[in-house]
């Protein structure tokens, strides 16, 4: 059950996608939603959905996984959209009682709810592609020039790290610990708001309990192998630009100039 | 009394990390049995006990409690959860109530039983599990590892389930206590005729107090029968990186150096006793 939550899950894979350097992907992926937010005409639009189109198919990510992703958002888009079509002034097609639809408010509903499918789909494509600890270790290195001014990166790096590290292991345990709970005739699904909540205080305890325990047990064995922090320390892998990520950035990068040029200056395009 | 029929269980389905846990795997136990549960990590003895009180739900086969098949409609789950309890590996680690006594009253609480029936299973499953009343009081997050394992099995038997299903119950603790636990676990099914099912891979264990043995390897059942003819077929146990207890290899290496010995013994008490007879002819 919990075990079905993809939020930030990573699918292995040797694609080209797969291989590009994390640090790489991120920055492209803040390209790419730069130029998704700046797009406004058909054909910039039609520019990044190919562009997205394309990078998908390379990584051979299935469509079924992104749009099981998309589930949760679903919401927020059906109401952007929604409001978008009663709300934008212009010529009404149809109206009843106080609502008015236009034209415009269901062109503009749908290039909503496409701008957030894309928005969404594009940072899912960068989690499921990446595993957590290159996303953190990149994040860590983009960041990193903020160390100057004293911002403590090393440590909020290592924070993440030691998080992301743990979801799947505190989900697995609560796996378990609900299980032992329900062979005793716990009953988490039924009863109203307050009993339910009550229902879980046998599942956080001990989750409280064995989290600390665990934090415990993993500060000894870093002490262990003297960690002190982030002065001085050396990494096993060291991620290095390819030329492969140039190009990706290079070629990117460029083309989401165009879009967002395009969409300042678009009063040339039909 | 518990009977699995050709239970399939498959792990992430349509996703890239889909194993197969299970694939036709029967299991049964009788009343009054106990039914050791052998195998290697990863053979599917998790799998196939999490099935038999329906916290998986098989994709193929069927699980009947007394000859009704828990999934058929209309059945209540909780029911079959009560009368087949389950003891997780660890279970220390479902503890979460203030005592002793209210944690092991979880169960019976959650069956609806009324106060003075609660407080008797308590006392009683602190009693099957060589708990001392005056611990009842106490936080169990004050106690020690093994008391703390006794407590959480006391949860599950303050149940009186009529199949005992535990989960690697000696992991992790010393040859006091692994005997200990044993010992109490036996005092269970002979005080109440419940049958147990026991997984482990300790076949020491196994030899101290199981009648039956099934050995399960790569997700199925590949051998199933009474100690001696489970223990009789050694070639079938080391090639899947299992083996008969270590006393019965000592026996099975004397009768090869040529001493008569019987090597039907599987625990030390009896090994001694074979050992002793041959001296005596």
């Amino acid at each position: 059950m919990l075990k079905d939550i993809t939020l930030g899950q990573y699918f292995p894979g040797t694609t080209l996608i797969h291989r590009l350097d994390p640090r790489a992907k991120m920055v492209l992926l803040f390209a790419f939603i730069t130029a998704l937010l700046m797009a406004n005409h058909p054909l910039t639009y039609g520019f990044v959905l190919l562009y997205l189109t394309v990078t998908v198919s390379v990584s051979r990510i299935k469509l079924s996984s992104l749009f099981r992703g998309l589930r949760p958002m679903l919401f927020i888009i059906v109401f952007t959209a929604v409001l978008n079509i009663f709300y934008t002034p212009g010529e009404p097609l149809v109206t009843f009682w106080v609502f008015k639809i236009t034209a415009e408010g269901i062109e503009r509903a749908a290039f909503m709810a496409l701008r957030l499918i894309m928005l969404i789909s594009a940072t899912f494509l960068l989690t499921y592609t990446t595993s957590p600890l290159a996303l953190s270790d990149a994040l860590a290195r983009l960041l990193s020039p903020l160390g100057k001014i004293r911002v403590p990166v090393h440590e909020f790096a290592m924070m993440m790290t030691i998080a992301m590290r743990f979801i799947p292991t505190i989900i697995e345990e609560t796996d378990k610990i609900m299980n032992a709970q329900k062979a005793r005739g716990a009953d988490f699904e039924t009863g109203n708001l307050f009993r339910r909540a009550k229902a879980l205080i046998p599942l956080l305890v001990p989750l409280f309990v064995s989290a600390f325990r665990r934090a415990d047990e993993l500060a000894v064995a870093m002490e262990c192998r003297c960690y002190h922090g982030g002065k001085g320390r050396t990494r096993m892998n060291q991620p290095h630009m390819a030329a492969r990520d140039v190009w990706a950035l290079t070629t990117s990068v460029a083309l989401f100039a165009g879009v967002t040029v395009l969409g300042r200056l678009g009063w040339f395009l039909p | 009394m518990l009977k699995a029929e050709n239970l399939t269980y498959i792990y992430g389905q349509n996703t890239p990390f889909e194993t197969k846990a299970l694939d036709g795997a029967d299991f049964s136990v009788s009343a009054g049995e106990f039914a050791g549960l052998i195998g290697h990590t990863g053979s599917g003895k998790s799998t196939l006990i999490q099935h038999l009180n329906g916290l998986l739900k098989p994709h193929s086969g069927r699980i009947l409690l007394e000859g009704r098949d828990i999934w058929e409609k209309g059945a209540k789950m909780r029911g079959v959860r009560f009368a087949v309890g389950l003891v997780f590996q660890y279970p220390e680690y479902q503890l979460f109530e203030e005592t002793v006594g209210k944690d092991i009253a979880f169960g019976p609480k959650a069956m609806g039983l009324s106060e003075a029936e609660t407080d008797e299973r308590v006392r009683e499953a602190m009693e099957f599990t060589g708990l001392g009343a005056d611990l009842a009081e106490k936080s169990p997050f004050d106690l020690s590892g093994g008391q703390k394992r006794r407590v959480a099995i006391a949860g599950v038997i303050a149940m009186r389930p009529k199949v005992l299903v535990l989960d690697e119950p000696t992991a992790g603790l010393d040859p006091s206590g692994r005997r200990e636990i044993l010992t109490h676990i036996q005092d269970y099914r002979a005080q109440t005729g419940a049958a147990v099912v026991l997984v482990t891979h300790s076949m020491e264990d196994i030899a101290r107090v199981a009648d039956t043995v099934t050995v399960l390897s790569r997700a199925k059942p590949i051998l199933r029968g009474t100690l001696d003819e489970v223990f009789s077929r050694r070639e079938v146990l080391t090639g899947i990186g299992l083996d008969v207890p270590a006393v019965t290899r000592v026996l099975l290496r004397l009768r090869a150096l040529g001493l008569d010995v019987d090597a039907g013994a599987y625990t030390l008490e009896d090994a001694v006793r074979a050992v002793k007879a041959v001296r005596a002819c």
